[in-house]
């Protein structure tokens, strides 16, 4: 029992409910339902953006064009069906947002595998070539009159909950499954703990690290086009600093940086947390400038907490005793 | 010098050490041997002060001995090599031989002094490399000399070595055994562990032996012979050190290697293995044969040659291809290269035969199971963590993913270095076994009455190429040893 609180996500979540709770009691209109559906509506492109960031960092690598790409793929549907209401036209657009951070992710993935280069610097080069590009496309213009469907479907609530938020749950749920259920998941945390291990037992580790970059890069598609959703235009200069809330919500549910560490779990409950957190501050009337102070303590001390974890995981583990029949202890 | 009384060390669940004594004095060589499991490392961490002990007594010099910290030892003069190297990779030989107190002139460092005291103590040491050397250019063998000298380098008073030639060349063992024999002259005392007994019986003046974190001899070693050390070890004879070959007869040719050159040897390399057959491959450590198996895996990139399995041409060019066509590879490390270490057993062992899109854990969970069995792997369930397996448990899971991968070309590369004679012989009785079921093994071991008590026939690398071919019938240490070096005594020549 102990063990499951100290080593599984359950650590999080209690972190979770202690936050909700505060803010219920501190923080007036915190608790109704419709300061609920903003929070969700809030989390919901953290939440979609750190599901991808999570294949990358389980792999070992760190995704910092997200923000940067998602204005890309904005741009480039966003024009493609500003003042059309045609659904052939919006269906091909949200494949198309899909499409182009399919392909940022695969360049990502590619370029770092194949002349073996940090995926840290790649994505940072990406960063400002998504950027650049975004803004080239439009001369830097915003976008609007997008079709009257998407802003619809940005403020549709099914079950009072927000469609948006829908999509986010569903997403990461989605996720949970290939990371936990499948061949790949199992490959993507073995590639992260021993790449040359799990090459040597005959799998190609680079199309495994490649194809984490291209769920990333599916994810930002998908977020861009909730973006527009919610937001009802398309912009250049949209998603700066994402990739570092995304980055924020993977490391506060547990996953390590140096890859084959983490969950799906973890990380929708750190985006969870890192919303609940930003809008609760909000409603006390915290300042934006000691709200960043706080959200950055709270990041602090979740990855202290878990390096602290881990070490004491490691000493369960060790100490773990064998079976009574085994004539050898482990520890030697 | 140093006197140990019942000491205990527990660890939540485990008794890792239960009552240990020990004996050590100034100008003596004191091995200390056991199985994996018996307690020599926790032995050796708490003299150097990294566990503190729960029970029992330790004097240094008649007055109480009680480190609080690895600090504190290295204060009281005691120093430790390791089993794992604790070097740093980017810095030079010589950085790191002094890093603990690097000489200095006018308050930074003085790289010529520096340059210079290493020279001298590589020399001692007998290692060829510049001082200049960044450490993670060095092999393996070269890095273990490195750390060696490090702790010769402290002038300590009780030096501690864990292991030490587990992978060094003969050759350099016997180097290592001039000096330790010359720091005895000095006064200074040493611990040797080893599971190599016949090291432990030429080097050593007394020895103690832990069986289940209990010392149950200490002795003078005079009169003591191997058979003795086993016995009081596993606490029961071994019938013999090697399992018995199994009858077998002449199979078909299974791999034929033509013409195959790896970057950096002289080559080209030809031979052929057949079904049920065990080749050994016996040289130098960097003669070339680890090298040769991975680009026979595909792990390297092999320059030229052709592979033909069953009398196919195949083409390697990943290790993808070779576990697709049938061709295994245990690697010489097996932490960092056969095993994911942070994933349980089950996972490990299907690893190298992931199909299908779901997994099913049922389904690993009873081939961990099976395999486990079969393998006598000692562990907690199949959902243990491997990290937390000893080492001998650790290769048999690495085996049991080969098994599963059902090859008929199993290469071994050092299967058994840095595990206990228990595991050692069960691993060899399973080669052997998958010998007699018609598999081609080829096992590459620096242990070279292993590759005698368990090959068929041996080929010897020296320098980059096949020096000769030995039968069982012609079997010799002497001679292989000899072709071994032959390579290196025609400086380079072509025979």
């Amino acid at each position: 029992m102990i063990k499951r609180l100290v080593l599984g996500e359950a650590g999080i979540g209690v972190a979770l409910v202690v936050l909700a709770g505060f803010f219920v009691l501190a923080a007036p209109n915190f608790a109704t339902e419709q300061n609920l559906r903003n929070i969700m509506t809030q989390i919901t492109l953290n939440t979609v953006l750190a599901v991808g960031m999570t294949f990358v960092i389980l792999v070992g690598g760190i995704d910092l064009s997200v923000g940067s790409s998602m204005a890309l793929c904005a741009v480039v549907s966003g024009t493609m069906m500003a003042g059309s209401s045609s659904p052939a036209t919006l269906i091909g657009a949200i494949l198309v947002s899909v499409l182009v951070g399919g392909v940022v992710g695969w360049l990502n993935g590619f370029i770092s595998e194949q002349w073996r280069v940090p995926s840290f610097i790649v994505t940072l080069a990406m960063l400002n070539i998504a950027r650049g590009a975004a803004e080239r496309y439009t001369d830097a213009a915003t976008i609007y009159n997008l079709p009257a469907a998407l802003n619809d479907f940005g403020t549709l609530t099914l079950i009072g909950i927000p469609a948006v938020f829908w999509v986010a749950v569903l997403l990461a749920g989605a996720g949970w499954f290939v990371l936990s259920r499948t061949v790949f998941g199992r490959l993507i945390y073995a590639t992260g703990n021993n790449e040359e291990a799990v090459r040597l037992s005959g799998h190609k580790t680079s199309r495994i690290k490649i194809a984490a970059f291209v769920i990333a890069g599916f994810t930002v598609g998908i977020a861009a086009i909730l973006y527009m959703a919610r937001l009802n235009i398309a912009s250049p200069i949209l998603g700066q600093g994402y990739e570092l809330n995304a980055i924020a919500a993977v490391v506060i549910g547990g996953a390590s940086l140096m890859g084959g560490r983490g969950s799906m779990v973890g990380t929708f409950l750190g985006a969870c947390l890192l919303g609940v957190l930003t809008n609760g501050l909000l409603l006390m009337g915290v300042s934006d400038f000691e709200r960043q102070i706080i959200t950055g303590l709270v990041i602090l001390v979740a990855v202290v907490l878990d390096a602290y974890r881990l070490r004491l995981a490691r000493k369960l583990a060790v100490t773990q005793p064998a079976q009574p029949a085994a004539p050898n202890p482990v520890a030697s | 010098m140093m006197r140990v009384t019942g000491l205990v060390k527990r660890f939540p669940g485990v008794v890792a050490l239960d009552g240990v004594d020990l004996d050590i004095r100034a100008g003596e060589i004191h091995a200390l041997v056991g199985e994996n499991g018996a307690g020599k490392s926790t032995l050796v961490k708490a003299l150097a002060g990294i566990h503190p002990p729960d029970g029992g007594s330790m004097t240094l010099d008649g007055r109480p001995y009680k480190p609080g910290s690895a600090a504190d030892g290295l204060a009281a003069g005691i120093s430790v090599v390791h089993q794992e190297l604790a070097l740093l990779p980017y810095l030079t030989v010589a950085e790191n031989l002094f890093l603990r107190a690097l000489p200095r002139k006018a308050g930074v460092v003085d790289r010529r002094r520096l340059r210079t005291d290493a020279a001298a103590l590589l020399a001692e040491i007998g290692l060829d490399v510049a001082p200049d050397t960044p450490v993670e250019r060095l092999g393996i063998a070269q890095m273990q000399l490195v750390e060696i000298a490090k702790a010769i380098s402290t002038e300590a008073r009780l030096l501690i070595m864990d292991e030490p030639t587990a992978t060094l060349t003969s050759r350099e063992s016997g180097r290592l055994f001039g000096i330790l024999r010359g720091l005895r002259e000095r006064g200074v005392a040493i611990v040797y562990i080893s599971h190599h007994l016949q090291e432990v019986l030429e080097l050593a003046d007394r020895v103690t032996v832990l069986r289940n974190g209990r010392s149950v001899v200490s002795r003078p070693m005079a009169g003591v012979t191997a058979p003795d050390l086993v016995r009081a070890m596993v606490g029961r004879d071994l019938a013999q050190e090697y399992p018995p070959l199994p009858e077998r007869a002449a199979g078909e040719e299974m791999l034929k290697v033509t013409g195959l050159r790896v970057s950096g040897f002289d080559g080209p390399l030809s031979f052929s293995v057949r079904a049920g057959e065990v080749v050994g491959f016996a040289g130098l450590v960097g003669a070339g044969r680890t090298e040769a198996m991975r680009a026979i895996f595909g792990a390297d990139t092999a320059l030229a040659g052709t592979i033909e399995l069953h009398g196919r041409k195949v083409r390697v060019r990943h290790p993808k291809d070779a576990v697709r066509h049938g061709i295994s590879l245990l690697t010489e490390d097996r932490k960092s290269q056969g095993l994911v270490l942070d994933l349980p057993i089950s996972a490990n062992v299907t690893l190298a035969k992931l199909r299908g899109a779901l997994l099913s854990f049922k389904r690993e969970r009873a081939l961990a199971q099976q395999y486990g069995s079969r393998l006598h792997l000692r562990s907690a369930g199949v959902s243990q963590h491997v990290r937390t397996l000893s080492g001998g448990n650790q290769q048999k899971v690495v085996l049991a993913k080969w098994l599963n991968a059902g090859s008929d070309v199993l290469i071994v590369d050092e299967p058994t270095r840095g595990i206990d004679v228990g595991a050692k012989y069960e691993i060899h009785e399973l080669l052997l076994g998958l010998a007699a079921e018609g598999k081609a093994l080829l096992v590459v071991s620096s242990d070279l009455p292993e590759l005698m008590g368990i090959c068929d026939r041996i080929l010897v690398f020296s320098r980059g190429k096949i020096a000769g071919e030995v039968a069982r019938a012609d079997f010799d240490a002497e001679h292989i040893l000899t072709l071994a070096y032959s390579g290196y005594l025609k400086n380079g020549e072509k025979p």
